[in-house]
């Protein structure tokens, strides 16, 4: 690299590293929204089984 | 039964004589500036706080720099600059604050005078009662930073064309910020990066003063986006005032 | 309904479930060409293309930090569209659009910012300048900050969406500042090297241009890759409440309390 590779590696590992970070990062936020959502779900889902005479006579 | 219609009383005048008749644009402004200035008189002893932090902020650069006179009288015009531009930041953040929690916002919006002449009005009574003791202080301080004296006046007008500017643009962001829970710093944060070229303008004037060279160039700069922002700004913060009110 | 100016798919595209499944559908052909031009256009620029005769291999970053250069732009201009659309017509679907732009935008502000320091030290000898281009750059990447800081600073996700739409729709005057500070200002940043009227006349290699722009276009469709993922994740958490999230998630209805979703 002429010399500069210490400087034209790490400009292409910013590259990768950052946009690998965009990539990542709304998947991880989609898998811990599905994880509470399932949550809440199934939270709701044994309130509903526990008392669904005092819901239906709403 | 059919009962005869009673005629309305001589004595009622007709109901088109009687409304209210609205106050005109300018009346409006008025007497929302009026308000402005009676709410600041009221608040007199927080507008000293401004004042109070420049004041200790300047006096603070000597101690911290060392008391040499040259090295005090380079930096000076830039690091009032800068103080000022600080000191204004937190009365920035409440400008809209207090009427949008007691329904005053929803008032303006819904008048028949434009909202962006509304918030030009309050642009203006801010700047009038926060900014303008700032640079009334400004020969003070510069006392205190060994300011050389033909600096002063290009100072005074290179902060008399930034403050109002900062202070519009600051007004768009306080109005987007107004409706927000947990803004924080925030507004401070996104004011500061539009507000380096602002500084980078009025710091060039005064540079240029310092050493005797051309400083009129910058300072029209300033006075350009000045007129800009005067027009531009009010209608922006209108729309993020409708924003901020519409929940 | 069908004789309104609107396309039908538009419409139909506009609402979420429609977008989310079309989005998932596109996303791994827009990734997979995404990739292959990136390796092409990364072997022309590393391995094929020259050393400049006066630069040497250090030019080399022109093929990261220009593609995301003009991507930094770009994005924040589709983010502003959307953002105009979710103000006056309150789709929720360009709300969501605008906001999603934001981090991707800037990350590549922030690609632009890195690259360009590292290729500024070894050529003009210095980390940072502050010249028109590489402040109104700099801003830039506050911007994209101040979105999405204000985005999330507001409890009702869609008045921040428009907020925030708002300030990325103030913001919009430094694109023209960015793009003509070179021209402008008296600038240690290099002129304009591409003409994209007639690329001919650029002042740049023809060996050198080509891996360039397969880089900009392997930059683009990862942008729309990305961008349609974040806009699946942002509308599954918008519309969280209904039934087809709730399905999606966890593969049946939500119970019936009586309530409605």
């Amino acid at each position: 690299m002429g010399g500069y590779a210490i400087y034209v590696w790490p400009a292409y590992a910013v590259f990768l590293i950052v946009l690998a970070w965009d990539w990542v990062a709304p998947a991880l936020r989609r898998r811990r929204f599905a994880r509470e959502l399932r949550g809440k779900l199934a939270r709701e889902r044994t309130r509903a089984t526990r008392a669904p005479r005092a819901e239906a006579s709403t | 039964m059919v009962t005869a219609i009673q005629p309305i009383a001589e004595s009622t005048p007709p109901a088109h004589k009687t409304r209210p008749r609205s106050p005109g644009t300018l009346g409006a402004c008025a007497a929302l500036l009026r308000r402005d200035f009676v709410l600041a008189w009221r608040r007199r002893g927080e507008l000293f706080l401004p004042l109070l932090y420049a004041v200790i902020v300047t006096a603070l650069f000597p101690f911290a720099l060392g008391p040499d006179p040259e090295l005090l009288a380079r930096i000076a015009g830039g690091v009032l600059l800068v103080i000022v531009v600080l000191a204004m930041l937190p009365a920035l953040e409440s400008m809209f604050r207090t009427d949008l929690e007691d329904g005053t916002l929803e008032q303006w919006a819904l008048a028949p005078q434009p909202l962006a002449l509304l918030a030009l009005t309050r642009v203006i009574a801010h700047w009038l009662t926060t900014v303008l003791p700032l640079i009334v202080v400004m020969p003070l301080l510069g006392a205190l930073l060994n300011l050389p004296v033909k600096v002063l006046p290009v100072l005074i007008v290179a902060l008399l064309l930034a403050t109002p500017l900062l202070v519009l643009l600051g007004s768009v962001l306080s109005a987007l910020t107004a409706g927000a829970r947990r803004s924080g710093i925030l507004l401070a944060l996104m004011l500061l990066p539009l507000a380096v070229p602002v500084v980078i303008f009025a710091a060039g004037a005064i540079a240029a003063a310092q050493i005797g060279m051309p400083f009129l160039a910058p300072l029209t700069w300033l006075a350009a986006a000045l007129v800009l922002a005067i027009v531009l700004a009010p209608l922006a913060c209108a729309a993020a005032l409708r924003i901020a009110v519409e929940a | 309904m069908s004789r309104s100016y609107l396309p039908h798919w538009m419409h139909w595209l506009g609402s979420p479930p429609n977008f989310y499944r079309f989005a998932g559908a596109l996303r791994p052909w827009l990734m997979t060409v995404a990739l292959v031009s990136a390796a092409v256009g990364l072997y022309g620029g590393l391995v094929l293309a020259p050393p400049d005769y006066q630069q040497g291999d250090a030019y080399r970053i022109i093929f990261i930090h220009v593609p995301s250069a003009w991507m930094s732009l770009f994005i924040y201009a589709t983010m502003a569209v959307a953002g105009l659309v979710a103000l006056v017509w309150r789709v929720k679907l360009a709300e969501v659009i605008a906001m999603e732009c934001a981090p991707t935008g800037a990350a590549f502000t922030l690609i632009t910012l890195l690259t360009g320091s590292l290729w500024g030290k070894p050529m003009w000898g210095t980390w940072w300048t502050w010249d028109a281009r590489l402040t109104s750059e700099l801003v830039l990447f506050f911007l994209y900050l101040g979105v999405i800081g204000l985005y999330n600073a507001f409890e009702d996700r869609r008045r921040g969406a428009r907020a925030a739409s708002l300030l990325a729709l103030v913001g919009i005057v430094n694109l023209p500042i960015i793009h003509y500070s070179v021209q402008w200002w008296n600038t240690l940043h290099q002129g304009t090297t591409v003409d994209f009227l007639d690329p001919a006349r650029s002042s740049i290699a023809p060996a050198m241009l080509w891996p360039l722009l397969v880089m900009a276009l392997a930059t683009h469709l990862y942008f729309f890759a990305s961008l349609l993922g974040r806009t699946r994740t942002g509308l599954l958490s918008l519309e969280s409440g209904k039934q087809w999230v709730r399905v999606l998630v966890d593969g049946q209805p939500a119970p019936t309390t009586g309530a409605p979703t």
